[in-house]
């Protein structure tokens, strides 16, 4: 029932498309929305929170529509991205105020119940000016969480946390998830998504690229063709030996280097060193072309 | 008067806007006006209308406009600016209350900071609680109602609240008014004058607006300010990541 359901939703500025015709479903556990900066994740969340129009499609949260409905956010919690609080205030007295305005019939156990949750509690009577950044980020949580929504939304909830707080975060959107709340964050980081999500939706340019289990997209990740770039003594001797061989899908002579594409890495690396060795070519330097994050994404996309 | 709600809002506003260390801008025009008033008082000029000229010319269309300028685009203006609203606006809070209740603090803040001392400026001026200084207080009263629904809309509907509240007080205001009659009939300063002139009755004032124009005008103007401010309130929109 708390779900996100969009439906050919599509959203642009000017001429600069942000998101293009998404349909997907987000029911309940922890989902993580990746991809690389600028792909349109942020504008995601944004239009999921109602602080955003559609260009095109239709987008519920829990069978409602988000945007000029305020009465979503009894169901909705939303993390932002930006770090700007009410900084004066202190962080029980953020997190009361935001209980207030969701006219709570008991604003303080709310308050304390959510400031637990994020065991902020030793720190909750210090201004949030003092907070490190991390402390910040767990106080707009509790804030998020004080009216116990079945959804909640965080844009980029561990940047600028450090390893510790980190995990403690993952631990309790972990939880949260468990409880059955639809949790969906987002990140550019692969290994954040991959060590909570269950689920994940990759978005490359606006574009939904790949939906579904971590596992099934980390596969599809791995066993996808991996490009080489070789330097030799003989960069064109070598070529011709080893586009003879299976595991070689591609040979290609560029200005730094030979480019090899390769169906079957493992069998690519034994066999070049016993090819260079057999034909008395050096080899001096091998480097992966395309480990970076952005090349998986793009192959995502491609594929 | 809204509820939990609106005292939540305007609380934290109250805060925001007093907290910055703003208090003391928004003190400077209206120190400046009393100042002014007790030496031009002291030095016991020729010319009998100056109270009028110091109260209307300076008080109602110069501080109070100003005064108003720096609070109205302030108590919503901040948080727009630096992205704290969106935590006000991610609960089921109706966006009428929220304007409102930065309205209600704006307007407070403004009879504080610019209409008290137009009180004490006419009560200098003219040596006690006379037509003049009642007047000029009434219309400072009903200046910053008005000022207020203006710079709060303009808030909200551009980044550049400053620049455009600056561009209406002096080139509209100033400079128009002056120029073209029909101009005041748009113009939130000769509400206000004209309201102070109803109690005042004093042709140094330039009261180019009689009463029920001025108030009729003036309720309409204000109305229409905040209606525009709620709908633009009810859109507000993140920017996305830049693509």
């Amino acid at each position: 029932m708390s779900t996100i359901e969009l439906n050919h939703v599509s959203r642009w500025y000017g001429n600069v498309v942000a998101i293009n015709d998404i349909t997907m479903t987000i029911g309940p556990g922890v989902t993580g929305l990746l991809g690389p900066n600028g792909a349109g994740k942020s504008t995601l969340l944004h239009l999921a929170a109602g602080f955003l129009a559609p260009s095109r499609g239709d987008l519920t949260v829990a069978g409602a529509a988000s945007w000029h409905n305020p009465g979503i956010y009894r169901t909705v919690g939303l993390v932002p991205e930006r770090d700007s609080v009410y900084s004066f205030l202190t962080g029980e007295a953020f997190v009361r105020a935001t209980a207030q305005l969701h006219r709570l019939a008991d604003p303080a156990a709310a308050t304390r119940r959510a400031i637990a949750m994020v065991e902020m509690a030793d720190a909750q009577d210090r201004r949030i000016s003092t907070y490190s950044k991390g402390m910040r980020q767990r106080i707009k949580v509790a804030a998020a969480l004080v009216h116990d929504p079945p959804v909640l939304l965080l844009d980029e909830p561990f940047n600028g946390m450090d390893p510790r707080q980190r995990l403690h975060m993952m631990d309790l959107l972990h939880r949260l998830g468990e409880e059955g709340r639809t949790i969906v964050f987002s990140s550019h980081i692969l290994e954040e998504v991959e060590r909570l999500s269950g689920t994940i939706q990759v978005i490359v340019a606006g574009r939904l690229a790949a939906s579904g289990d971590f596992r099934a997209i980390r596969r599809l990740m791995t066993s996808r063709p991996h490009v080489f770039v070789v330097r030799t003594s003989d960069d064109r001797r070598l070529g011709a030996r080893l586009i003879g061989r299976p595991a070689v899908t591609g040979v290609e002579v560029t200005g730094r280097g030979l480019q090899v594409r390769a169906s079957d890495y493992g069998a690519f690396s034994r066999e070049l060193a016993v090819l260079a060795r057999d034909e008395g070519i050096r080899l001096r330097e091998l480097l992966p072309a395309d480990e970076s994050l952005e090349s998986v994404f793009t192959y995502l996309v491609e594929a | 008067m809204f509820g939990i709600q609106g005292r939540v809002v305007a609380a934290i506003t109250w805060r925001a806007t007093m907290g910055r260390k703003r208090a003391f801008i928004f003190a400077i025009s209206p120190l400046v006006l009393v100042l002014v008033t007790t030496a031009l008082k002291l030095s016991h000029p020729e010319r009998a209308s100056w109270p009028a000229d110091i109260l209307g010319v300076f008080g109602l269309t110069v501080v109070l406009p100003l005064t108003a300028l720096i609070i109205g685009t302030s108590v919503l203006g901040a948080e727009i600016d630096d992205g704290s609203i969106v935590h006000l606006l991610a609960t089921p809070v109706s966006r009428a209350v929220v304007i409102g209740a930065k309205y209600a603090v704006a307007v407070a803040l403004t009879m504080i900071f610019a209409a008290v001392p137009e009180l004490v400026a006419g009560l200098i001026a003219t040596g006690g609680a006379t037509k003049l200084a009642l007047g000029v207080f009434a219309g400072a009263l009903a200046g910053s109602v008005m000022y207020n629904a203006i710079f709060v809309m303009l808030s909200v509907v551009t980044t550049r609240a400053i620049a455009w509240g600056l561009l209406y007080v002096l080139i509209w205001e100033g400079v128009l008014g002056n120029l073209v009659a029909g101009a005041r009939l748009l113009s939130v300063g000769q509400y206000s004058l004209g309201i102070a002139n109803s109690i005042a009755h004093d042709p140094g004032l330039n009261a180019a607006l009689r009463l029920p124009t001025a108030v009729i005008l003036g309720a309409l103007v204000t109305a229409a300010a905040l209606v525009v401010a709620v709908r633009r309130l009810a859109s507000f929109s993140l920017k996305g990541e830049p693509a």
